[in-house]
């Protein structure tokens, strides 16, 4: 064999095993992520760590002199009621845009709106935390005659406005993927479009809009910038949505910084971290299963 | 009667039909106009001091007045960083996932790591880049920790872009070059690649306009409140420096600093806001170009 064709092949030997190490890299590097955030906290969680205090005491004290306190409750509580208002204000919302953008747009107008949901989704969340802290929070504090404008609803709005971009652009894959037989066998029926809407494609869409509805969920639990700026810095379970509090996402930012490197504190913040990571995998995990479950059903009919 | 004229049944029916239609364009609409006053107001309130000499000049008197270079500068450093770390990796994750991969399980294992990956908060890759590269492999906070960071943070987005558009190149085109006698990695070479290469590119506009906004994971990793460098100096970093970022500086100047004029992060905002939705634009308009000249 010659030299070059001999060298040729030792080269393509190498690229292609080059090809398969990146090919996993998305798998190690999230076996990284949790390796390397879990490392840090681990020393803490295998000695000091009280998880059923941990979950259940609202007390947050973590810079107490006499008595340090590492209950997240109330911080999880934050979490959960800035979520579930983005999601109120977001679904419905996303859901409309989607179902007018996939049956009532022409192509025209359909790209249109897409490329500006695009837009929508390419802000970044600093600048959504600012839109909070700098428009959002005089006009709460006004409308609402509320004492402080950085809440739960603020929060709310922001995050509603941040995940909007990801529903409407997974309802809208989910209605386009209905097979129009569906759509000609109402229209055979005589229906009315709002009946095909309601009866028709989004039961059988019901998949996709679920789908959609939980990366929702995901992303506005990650979301770190935007309510850190716009929910007010309160670790309290709040009573309304005038009430200010304080995010996963947000102790983690806010405090890390101001920590000793291996405190007690530093690591608690990392077993966080464990914590948030986890709950987005599970919600990524179901999110995915589910899509599956429409491509399967699709192979199928 | 007549057959086909219209029956107040019929009437009711369409005044309904135009109701739903009008109730659904008013959600998206809904959505869209208070983007629109929002941004609006902000090039408003940022109009004072939005000019050249803001983007070239450093911040003076503790922030309260000068402009954004080093920050301008800091972004630049840490985006080109990230992409020339993430683009290869992500490139031949995308080739092996649709040249090489079979339907099995470790390939259904990577496309949900893939999928876990863009989901994983970015405060979480902040404590992974400050746990792996500053602490573990001993970098230090730097503009490296911080674009390694960023880099893992955005592998998912090309990834997905460069599979698609190879994915997009069509069968033929690698059955053609196989029956010339070309091996597997000679075709992706000299045929898939060519082909697919302005998907790649989208993907690394994308990732650009992705890394150039996140302020998380660059927190705790190479970015800095403040660095001194010279007016318009584009050499002013090391990589192992610690720099500082738009998305970092309009965090600091709205939170951490009292008595800033208020048209200052207003104008750091709109600049970063401008140059996030300018790639994605840029990146739009690569799209609809390409597909009016796609030739099969």
């Amino acid at each position: 064999m010659h030299t070059r064709q001999k060298w040729n092949r030792v080269k393509e030997f190498f690229i292609e095993w080059l090809i398969r190490i990146c090919g996993i890299s998305a798998i190690i590097f999230v076996f990284g992520i949790f390796f390397f955030v879990f490392k840090e906290g681990a020393g803490f969680m295998f000695t000091k760590w009280d998880p059923v205090q941990f979950f259940t005491s609202i007390e947050w004290y973590p810079t107490s002199v006499s008595n340090k306190r590492y209950g997240i409750l109330a911080i999880i509580a934050g979490s959960a009621s800035v979520t579930f208002f983005a999601m109120l204000i977001a679904i419905p919302f996303s859901l409309g845009a989607a179902v007018f953008i996939s049956e009532f747009c022409g192509p025209k107008w359909k790209e249109v709106l897409k490329v500006i949901i695009e837009f929508l989704a390419a802000i970044p969340s600093v600048v959504w935390g600012f839109i909070g802290l700098m428009i959002m929070n005089p006009l709460i504090i006004k409308i609402f005659n509320a004492p402080i404008g950085l809440n739960v609803l603020n929060g709310g709005i922001i995050l509603a406005l941040m995940s909007i971009p990801i529903i409407v652009s997974i309802s809208e894959d989910a209605l386009k993927a209905v097979p129009d037989s569906y759509r000609e066998a109402a229209v055979a029926l005589g229906v009315t479009k709002w009946q095909m809407i309601y009866r028709v494609l989004i039961p059988a869409a019901k998949n996709g809009l679920l789908a959609g509805g939980l990366l929702g969920v995901g992303r506005s639990i990650g979301e770190t910038m935007a309510v850190l700026l716009a929910t007010g810095h309160a670790v309290q379970i709040p009573n309304g949505p005038l009430d200010s509090v304080r995010t996963l996402t947000a102790t983690i930012a806010a405090e890390l910084g101001e920590t000793e490197q291996g405190a007690d504190h530093w690591q608690v913040l990392f077993i966080i971290g464990i914590f948030l990571f986890s709950i987005t995998f599970v919600i990524n995990l179901i999110a995915y299963l589910v899509v599956k479950g429409i491509r399967i059903q699709a192979g199928e009919s | 009667m007549h057959p086909f004229q219209e029956t107040e049944f019929s009437k009711a029916k369409q005044r309904r039909e135009t109701l739903v239609k009008y109730g659904f364009l008013a959600m998206t609409v809904a959505i869209i106009i208070p983007l629109v006053l929002i941004i609006g107001y902000m090039i408003h309130e940022a109009s004072p001091v939005l000019n050249t000499d803001f983007l070239l000049k450093a911040p003076q008197r503790g922030m309260k007045a000068g402009g954004i270079w080093p920050a301008l500068l800091g972004t630049i450093y840490l985006v080109l960083m990230s992409l020339i770390i993430a683009a290869p990796v992500g490139v031949m994750a995308a080739i092996y996932l649709n040249e090489y991969a079979g339907d099995n399980w470790l390939t259904r294992t990577v496309n949900l790591a893939v999928i876990n990956l863009a989901g994983v908060p970015s405060i979480v890759h902040a404590l992974f880049g400050l746990g792996a590269f500053v602490l573990f492999a001993g970098i230090g906070k730097s503009i490296l920790a911080a674009s390694l960071t960023l880099a893992v943070m955005t592998l998912p987005v090309i990834i997905t872009s460069t599979k698609e558009s190879l994915a997009a190149v069509p069968m033929s085109f690698r059955e053609a070059c196989w029956n010339v006698g070309a091996t597997r990695w000679q075709t992706i070479r000299r045929v898939v690649i060519p082909n697919s290469v302005s998907g790649m590119l989208t993907g690394f506009i994308l990732e650009v306009s992705r890394a150039a906004g996140e302020t998380a994971p660059i927190m705790f990793t190479g970015a800095v409140f403040y660095k001194a460098v010279k007016e318009g100096d584009i050499f002013a970093y090391n990589l192992t420096d610690q720099c500082m970022a738009l998305s970092m500086h309009l965090f600091t100047i709205s939170t951490q600093v009292p008595g800033v004029p208020e048209a200052i992060p207003f104008a750091t905002a709109i600049v970063l806001l401008g140059t996030v939705v300018a790639i994605n634009a840029l990146s739009i308009g690569f799209r609809v170009y390409l597909r009016s000249r796609k030739k099969w």
